[in-house]
C-alpha cells in the first residue's frame, strides 16, 4: 500500500519564467536562481529560463573558480535537462554588448530579440527576477 | 602621490568603472576585481573607454576572478596586467593609498 504523499497527485501546472540578469559569483542571484528554478521543476512546472544583461554570464563557458574558493556551479545548467527543463533563452543584444557569441555558452538555447522574450514574457503564470 | 583604485563591480550594471575613471588622476592604478572584470575585456560596449583612459592610468585584473567567470588573458585588452592575490598586495603596498569603489 502506497502512503499518500507517494500518489502521483495532477496538480496545477503553471508557467514559470525565470529571469537571470546577474553574471555568477558576484552576487549569490544567480545561484539562488538555479535553486528555486530546480525546486520548481521538481514540482512538474513549465520552467523557462531567460537569460540577460549579465545574466549571460551565468553559462559562459571555461569557467574556473579554483583560484577563489568558491563553488563553480555552471555544470549545474547543462544537467537541467534532466530535470525537464529545456527552454532556454538569451537576449540577443546582451550577447552582443558583451562581444559574446552562442558559441561562447556551455547549453544549448535559444537565442531571442527584446520584443520576442517580451512576448514570452507576457504568456507566463509567474514570472521571478534573480 | 599615486592611487590604486579598485572596481568591483560589472560596467554593464553600474557606473562605477565610469566614476572611477573620471576621478583617476594620470599615473594611477586601476585593479578590476570580482565582477568589475568584465571592464577589461576586448570587444564589448565598455572597451572603448577603458582602452582610451589607458593613456593616463595603468589597468590591472585579478586573475583569479577572471578565470572564474570563464575568461582568460587572451580575451583582454591589449595591455591590461594580469595579477594573482600576491600581486595584488603588491600593488596595494605599492600604492600611497587604496580607493576601494563599491
Amino acid at each position: 500500500m502506497s502512503e499518500p504523499w507517494e500518489d502521483e497527485v495532477e496538480g496545477p501546472v503553471k508557467k514559470f519564467m525565470f529571469v537571470n540578469r546577474k553574471s555568477p559569483y558576484g552576487t549569490v542571484y544567480a545561484l539562488e536562481s538555479l535553486e528555486v528554478v530546480l525546486i520548481t521543476a521538481a514540482f512538474d512546472q513549465d520552467v523557462s529560463l531567460v537569460f540577460s544583461d549579465d545574466g549571460v554570464y551565468q553559462i559562459k563557458k571555461g569557467q574556473n573558480t579554483d583560484g577563489i574558493g568558491m563553488k563553480n556551479f555552471s555544470p549545474t545548467y547543462r544537467a537541467l535537462e534532466g530535470y525537464d527543463v529545456e527552454k532556454l533563452y538569451v537576449d540577443k543584444e546582451s550577447l552582443e554588448e558583451r562581444g559574446l557569441t552562442e558559441d561562447d555558452l556551455l547549453v544549448d538555447v535559444e537565442v531571442l530579440s527584446r520584443a520576442e522574450l517580451a512576448d514570452l514574457m507576457d504568456d507566463q503564470d509567474v514570472v521571478l527576477s534573480f | 602621490m599615486a592611487m590604486l583604485h579598485t572596481v568591483n563591480k560589472s560596467p554593464f550594471e553600474r557606473n562605477t568603472l565610469d566614476s572611477c575613471i573620471s576621478m583617476a588622476k594620470s599615473g594611477s592604478s586601476i585593479l578590476l576585481i570580482e565582477d568589475g572584470i568584465f571592464g577589461a575585456l576586448k570587444g564589448t560596449s565598455a572597451t572603448d573607454k577603458v582602452s582610451s583612459a589607458m593613456s593616463n592610468v595603468t589597468f590591472y585584473v585579478l586573475g583569479p576572478d577572471l578565470n572564474a567567470r570563464g575568461m582568460t588573458e587572451e580575451q583582454l585588452i591589449d595591455g591590461i596586467k594580469v595579477v594573482d592575490y600576491e600581486g595584488f598586495v603588491d600593488l596595494t603596498a605599492e600604492h600611497e593609498n587604496v580607493q576601494a569603489w563599491l
